[in-house]
């Protein structure tokens, strides 16, 4: 085990200088001159080309790489135009708030999947598993920002049971930063009237979020549990009279859960690039709304943060999904 | 048993060998392909039994055709390419403007008919170019390896590390928004899941007795790919297709809502919804239907794409 995850820590390692690779040349393929750019729109030649030698912009590509890489080593990852905040420190404050947005939409997407995989299979060819599929087909199908939009107009505007976006209130005070998370700040600092503001605030964006996610999970744990039900044990519990329920969710379950797991994962990690949307939609204060602004005024810095960021995070869960697979099923994990 | 019916099939296939070498002139093309076309009408009865891969068929078919002849069944043409009637703006549907109008007084129908043709040429071109790049890549893993393949093979790992469309934007950040630029950041975010598929099936084609078989007459590595690996790598392509139509849909409409992708007054679905956004709640019509335009056509191609790899994948057949 030890090996195995030594071994998973270099490769991704050796991702993670891929990605960087990659926002390098992107940030080289921009049609503008990069000098150019950064000495700004009134720079005349020669202050291009004094701004060209000061950031090594005339050496050799695989030196500036070289640089680039140390730069953000050394905790340098530039300034946003748009915020003129360090983009370090903008990451690290909004990080949190899509953090909390994916974690509380994954564990919705696992809450209703689980249970209704199961009852499309165990209920196969009703009108029950039939609703599930066109629950599942529509959900993959409607785009997630209309989904947000539909679900604002009815929920927030039509029923008034939400808010219509934003993470709180604009006159609450957020808790002292314990974790910057905070839902978990408000409680853990006692201020349970923040913690329920708060909630309110994630239901909507959560929901529109977790769609693509909850259909899969649906469609996986489905497939699984008609595998496993076929089973010999399966027919043999049943022989013996063990109560439906009793074989359905201890001893088919644990079974499908393995390939389900699989897909939570990847669809945690996939959750990232649907948070650019989600929000968008509902003005959440997160990396994707951050990297969003800052594409739409230019501002390069920051989406190569954020696309860092999200990567790494999204190489991390990876990780995390093979770690917790390995460890669940004792095939993979006596060959490690 | 067993030996006699093996027996009597070997007879049947000398029979019908002397048959079409008596023949050999009148032999016709329907004849030749005969079990090609046993193959096909399999396919075609498993796919008409199957109600949502027809129910995507038959989305995908309207589409194709509402693509193709839009610009002369729409009410309003020149509404597509920036009219303004102030005069009649922001109305509810009704009769004449079965979508409602926007905000300058154009026809939503027009606009969301004329958005086909939009969405399909990005579909075809993300998901073309996706292709191009990634099953010849993938083959050559498969079939050269060594370092060839690791290196290919790594790439591709790391392009899926990310987010595609956390990496669509941070292209066309650098590229500038626009149409054409999000189709070319869309594309080349969608190769890889190409070069994993077509690499996986190559390296299993590649130990199949007959292409082992292949080579030891000789055949040149040409030969092999074209004629032996590359059809049998289709039917996976074909599905992953038809589902990457109704993802690239979806992709572009994201980029376009973000304001990423095609611009304003341009007709496509995402750049309406992105515009129609600060109308809701009053005017809810101008974003609900190019919403319901883009739902409905990826519902028909993910289920077509089902349907597909339903008949043709004989593990997923009942």
């Amino acid at each position: 085990m030890g090996r195995f995850i030594i071994k998973r820590l270099f490769l991704m390692a050796f991702m993670l200088i891929g990605l960087l690779a990659i926002t390098f040349v992107i940030s080289h393929i921009a049609p503008t001159d990069p000098a150019a750019l950064a000495a700004g729109p009134d720079a005349d030649t020669e202050m291009i080309e004094r701004y060209r030698l000061e950031y090594g912009l005339d050496q050799p590509v695989y030196v500036q790489f070289g640089n680039y890489l140390t730069r953000l080593m050394n905790g340098n990852w530039g300034t946003s135009i748009l915020t003129t905040r360090a983009v370090a420190d903008d990451l690290l404050l909004y990080f949190p708030n899509t953090f909390e947005l994916v974690v509380f939409s994954i564990g919705i997407a696992i809450l209703l999947g689980i249970p209704l995989g199961v009852t499309a299979a165990v209920l196969q060819n009703t009108w029950a598993d039939h609703t599930i599929r066109i629950l599942t087909v529509s959900g993959v199908a409607m785009p997630m920002f209309w989904l947000g939009l539909m679900t604002q107009l009815y929920f927030a505007l039509y029923l008034g049971w939400f808010p219509l976006g934003g993470r709180m209130n604009m006159m609450t005070d957020p808790p002292d930063p314990i974790t910057n998370l905070l839902i978990v700040d408000s409680i853990l600092r006692g201020e349970f009237g923040t913690t329920a503001e708060a909630l309110t605030h994630i239901v909507l964006p959560a929901v529109a979020l977790c769609f693509p996610a909850l259909a899969s999970i649906i469609r996986v744990n489905r497939a699984e549990m008609l595998e496993t039900l076929k089973q010999d044990y399966i027919i043999n519990a049943m022989a013996h009279g063990i109560s439906m329920v009793r074989i359905v969710s201890v001893y088919a379950l644990k079974n499908a859960m393995l390939p389900t797991m699989a897909m939570i994962g990847l669809r945690f990690g996939w959750m990232l690039g649907g948070t650019v949307l989600v929000e968008t939609v509902f003005d959440w204060p997160g990396i994707g709304l951050y990297a969003v602004q800052a594409t739409i005024s230019s501002d390069f810095e920051p989406i190569m943060g954020a696309t860092i960021v999200l990567g790494g995070f999204f190489m991390f869960t990876n990780l995390i999904i093979d770690l917790v697979y390995a460890w669940l099923d004792p095939r993979i994990r006596g060959q490690i | 048993m067993v030996g006699s019916t093996n027996q009597r099939t070997n007879l049947a296939t000398v029979m019908l060998i002397q048959d079409s070498n008596a023949d050999h002139v009148s032999e016709s093309f329907a004849d030749r392909h005969a079990s090609t076309y046993r193959t096909l009408r399999l396919y075609a009865r498993t796919f008409r039994r199957n109600t949502s891969a027809m129910f995507g068929l038959a989305i995908v078919v309207v589409f194709l055709v509402v693509a193709a002849i839009g610009p002369w069944i729409v009410p309003f043409p020149e509404d597509a390419t920036g009219a303004v009637h102030l005069d009649i703006k922001l109305q509810p549907p009704d009769s004449t403007h079965w979508f409602g109008t926007d905000e300058v007084g154009n026809d939503i129908f027009t606009r969301v008919v004329l958005g086909t043709r939009t969405t399909l040429q990005i579909a075809c071109i993300v998901t073309g170019v996706a292709m191009l790049i990634g099953v010849p890549l993938g083959m050559i893993a498969g079939l050269v390896g060594g370092w060839v393949q690791e290196a290919i093979m790594r790439v591709t790992d790391v392009f899926l590390s990310v987010p595609g469309l956390v990496l669509a934007i941070a292209i066309v950040g650098a590229l500038g928004p626009g149409i054409v630029n999000a189709m070319l950041a869309l594309s080349l975010v969608w190769w890889p899941g190409y070069v994993r598929l077509v690499q996986a099936k190559t390296l299993a084609l590649k130990n199949e007795i007959y292409v082992q078989a292949a080579y030891s007459i000789g055949a040149s590595k040409l030969r092999i790919v074209f004629i032996h690996i590359l059809p049998n790598c289709t039917s996976p392509i074909i599905v992953k297709a038809s589902m990457d139509m109704g993802m690239a849909i979806l992709g572009a409409a994201s980029l376009g809502f973000l304001g990423l992708g095609a611009q304003p007054p341009f007709p496509e679905w995402g750049a309406m919804i992105s515009i129609a956004r600060t109308y809701l709640p009053d005017w809810w019509w101008y974003s609900f239907f190019p919403g319901l335009a883009i739902s409905l056509t990826v519902l028909g191609f993910n289920l077509l794409g089902d349907g597909l790899r339903d008949i043709l994948d004989p593990k997923h057949r009942d």
